[in-house]
C-alpha cells in the first residue's frame, strides 16, 4: 500500500556519488543517523522475537517427581499443547468474532462522522471533532473503569437500563468491552478518513454537483472511492488491536466474574506467564504474533486487489 | 470549510440538514456522558456516589473536589504523585528521546542513498505491523535473563522504539527537505549532522511533534508491559497504578473515590494536549493513510 507510493519522492534526495569525500562523509553520517535506531530496534524487537521462539522450542524435564527441572530442547512439544488447548482456541475464536462484529461497526460510524463533518450539513464542525476525539486520550484502562462504573446497576447513571439488562454477564460481556473500544476508537478513526477526505481537491465533486448530483450519491460514488486508502489502514490498525485485547477485559475482571482468565489470547498469555509456565506462553505468543500479522497481510492484499480492479 | 455556506440546491434541505445535526447530537452525548459523569463522580464522597443524581454535581461539590484531591495525592505515603511522575518519564521522556531516534533514521532512509537502505525500510515496515503487546511477553523473557525485570529500564528501553515514527519521519522527510538544500549545505562546508539538526529538523517540524504524539499515546496506553515486568508499585506508571487500586475495590472500599479522582487527574492533562495539539494531529493523522 504504502512503499511503493513513497518512493518516487526519495529519488530527489539522492546524492552524487562521485565526490568522494562528501560521499565518505555521508556514509558516516548514515551510521550515525541509524545506528542508534537499529541497536534499539534489534535490542527490543528483534532479539525478544527470536528469543520467545526459542523458547517456545524449549520444554522442562524432571528426574523422577522430586527432580530438578531441567531445560531441554523439546521440539513443537509446546505448539502441540497449543493446539490443544481449547481455553486457547475459544479465546481466540471470542476475539473474532468480535473484531467481525465490532471493527465493521466502528468504521462504519467513523465513515459516517467523517462524511457528515465533510459535508456542507453541518454547523459546528470544529466542537463535533473535537468531542469525538476526545475519548481517544483515555488510556484503554481507565476507559474501561469508567465503563465499568457505567454498567454496574447500583453507580450508573443509566440505572433504568443496567438493573434491567446485565450488560456484565457471561452473554453480553464481550458486547460490553466492544462498546469500550468503540468509544475510544471511533473519534481517532473519523479523523484519519476525515483527514483524508480533506486532501480530495474540491473541483472533482463540482462536475457532479453541477450535474446534479446529490450529496448522498458524491459521498457514495466520489468520495468513499477516493478513502479507501484510509478505510483500510484504519482497518489493519483494528485489526491488530482486536487481536490484541488485553487492557479492557483484564480491567473489567474487577466488576464481571464472566470474564475467565484465559478471554482473550494475550490474556492466556499473561496467565501463562503468571503460572510461571514460559515455554507454553511463548508459544502462544508466538503464534498469536504469526497470525496477527498473516491476518493484516491477507487484509491489506485482499483489498488492495480490490482497489486496483 | 473548504466550500464555506456556498448555497445549496433544494435537495439539501431542511430535513437532511436536521438528521445530519441529530444523528452528531446524539453521539457527543455518546462521547461525551462518560467523561461528564467522570468529573461529576469526582466531586462527591464515596456514599454520594451511590446516593445521589449521577450527573449532577451535590451542594459540596468544591470542598468534597478538594478533600478528593487531597486523599487521592496523600493516600499510601503519596504514591498516586509517583504513577504521574513515572508516567511522565515513560510517556514524555520516552516519547522525547524515541522522536530523535526515529526521525534521525527516517531522514537517513529518504535522504541518503546506501546499500541495504531497501532492505532497512522494509524490516521497519514490518516492525509496524508487530504490536507492542506481542512484544511484551518476549520483552520479559529477555529482561528476565538479564535481571532487569521490576526497574524502570525495563518498562522504558522497550519503549524508545517506534517503527511507525520511522515510517512517518522517512515520508515527511522526503517531502519536506528539498534535497537542493542538503546540497547548498554542503557547499557551505555544514557537516551532515549539523546540518540535519538546524535546518532539517526545523523542516521537519510538524513531523516531529505528530510522531511525539503518537509514540506518547503508544507508550501511555500500553498496558501489557508494566503490567508483565513490574511488581514494586513505585514504579508503576499511572493506568497500571490504578488498575491496581481498581482491583482492590471489593476489600478496600474506599478506594473507588480514590479511582474515579485519580482517573479524571489522569486523564485531563492529555485531553487539555490533544486540544491544544489538534492541529498537529489532523494534519500528520493524514500523512500516514493518503500519501
Amino acid at each position: 500500500m504504502t512503499s511503493s507510493s513513497i518512493s518516487p519522492a526519495l529519488a530527489k534526495g539522492a546524492q552524487k556519488p562521485w565526490r568522494t569525500k562528501t560521499f565518505a562523509a555521508q556514509r558516516r553520517a548514515v551510521l550515525l543517523f541509524i545506528a542508534p535506531f537499529a541497536v534499539l530496534f534489534l535490542a527490543f524487537y528483534a532479539i525478544p522475537i527470536v528469543f520467545a521462539v526459542v523458547q517456545s522450542l524449549l520444554t522442562v524435564e524432571r528426574e523422577g517427581t522430586f527432580g530438578a527441572p531441567q531445560e531441554v530442547f523439546g521440539g513443537f512439544v509446546q505448539y502441540q499443547q497449543v493446539f490443544q488447548n481449547t481455553e486457547f482456541w475459544r479465546s481466540v475464536g471470542r476475539v473474532v468474532l468480535f473484531g467481525v462484529v465490532q471493527v465493521p461497526i466502528m468504521l462504519g460510524l467513523a465513515l459516517l462522522f467523517a462524511l457528515l463533518l465533510d459535508s456542507p450539513l453541518l454547523k459546528g464542525k470544529k466542537f463535533f471533532r473535537l468531542a469525538f476525539f476526545a475519548p481517544y486520550a483515555v488510556p484503554g484502562v481507565i476507559a474501561a473503569i469508567m465503563w465499568g462504573f457505567l454498567y454496574s446497576p447500583t453507580l450508573s447513571p443509566f440505572g433504568l437500563i443496567t438493573s434491567e439488562v446485565n450488560v456484565l454477564s457471561a452473554e453480553l460481556v464481550l458486547w460490553a468491552i466492544a462498546n469500550v473500544v468503540t468509544w475510544v476508537y471511533v473519534g481517532y478513526n473519523m479523523l484519519i478518513i476525515y483527514s483524508s477526505l480533506l486532501a480530495i481537491p474540491t473541483e472533482i465533486y463540482e462536475a457532479a454537483k453541477l450535474d446534479g448530483a446529490s450529496n448522498i450519491q458524491i459521498a457514495w460514488r466520489i468520495k468513499i472511492p477516493l478513502v479507501v486508502p484510509a478505510i483500510i489502514l484504519t482497518g489493519v490498525f483494528s485489526i491488530i488491536g482486536t487481536l490484541q485485547l488485553l487492557a479492557e477485559p483484564q480491567t473489567l475482571r474487577s466488576f464481571s466474574s464472566a470474564i475467565s482468565s484465559t478471554f482473550t489470547p494475550n490474556l492466556a498469555v499473561y496467565t501463562t506467564a503468571s503460572v510461571p509456565n514460559y515455554h507454553l506462553a511463548a508459544a502462544f505468543s508466538v503464534v498469536l504474533a504469526l497470525a496477527t500479522f498473516i491476518l493484516s497481510f491477507v487484509f491489506l492484499k485482499a483489498t488492495q486487489r480490490k482497489v486496483s480492479q | 470549510m473548504r466550500r464555506g455556506n456556498s448555497p445549496r440546491g433544494p435537495r439539501h434541505s431542511i430535513m437532511s440538514r436536521t438528521g445530519a445535526m441529530l444523528i452528531m447530537g446524539v453521539f457527543t452525548l455518546y462521547f461525551l456522558t462518560p467523561i461528564w459523569w467522570l468529573l461529576v463522580s469526582s466531586t462527591k464522597t464515596g456514599g454520594q456516589i451511590t446516593g445521589t443524581a449521577p450527573l449532577w454535581f451535590t451542594m459540596e461539590s468544591i470542598p468534597t473536589f478538594f478533600s478528593n484531591i487531597g486523599r487521592l495525592f496523600t493516600y499510601s505515603d503519596g504514591v498516586f504523585g509517583r504513577w504521574l511522575l513515572n508516567s511522565a518519564i515513560y510517556a514524555g521522556l520516552g516519547a522525547l528521546l524515541g522522536t530523535i531516534i526515529a526521525a534521525m533514521c527516517g531522514y537517513a532512509l529518504a535522504k541518503y542513498e546506501f546499500k541495504g537502505r531497501e532492505a532497512i525500510f522494509n524490516i521497519v515496515l514490518s516492525g509496524v505491523l508487530v504490536p507492542a503487546t506481542a512484544l511484551a511477553l518476549p520483552l520479559f523473557l529477555i529482561f528476565s535473563e538479564v535481571k532487569l525485570t521490576n526497574t524502570l529500564w525495563a518498562v522504558f528501553l522497550p519503549s524508545l522504539v517506534s517503527p511507525f515514527g520511522v515510517y512517518l519521519a522517512r515520508i515527511y522527510a522526503a517531502a519536506s527537505v528539498p534535497g537542493e538544500l542538503l546540497e547548498a549545505a554542503r557547499l557551505d562546508g555544514s557537516g551532515e549532522i549539523r546540518t540535519f539538526f538546524t535546518v532539517s529538523t526545523r523542516l521537519m517540524a510538524p513531523a516531529l511533534v505528530t510522531i511525539f504524539l503518537f509514540q506518547f499515546v503508544a507508550i501511555w496506553n500500553n498496558f501489557f508491559l508494566p503490567l508483565i515486568m513490574l511488581r514494586d508499585q513505585t514504579l508503576f506508571p499511572v493506568t497500571l497504578g490504578l488498575y491496581a487500586w481498581n482491583s482492590q475495590i471489593s476489600q478496600i472500599p474506599e478506594l473507588r473515590v480514590l479511582v474515579i479522582v485519580g482517573a479524571l487527574v489522569s486523564i485531563l492533562p492529555l485531553i487539555a494536549a490533544f486540544l491544544a495539539l489538534q492541529r498537529f494531529w489532523s494534519s500528520g493523522l493524514g500523512a500516514g493513510s493518503v500519501k
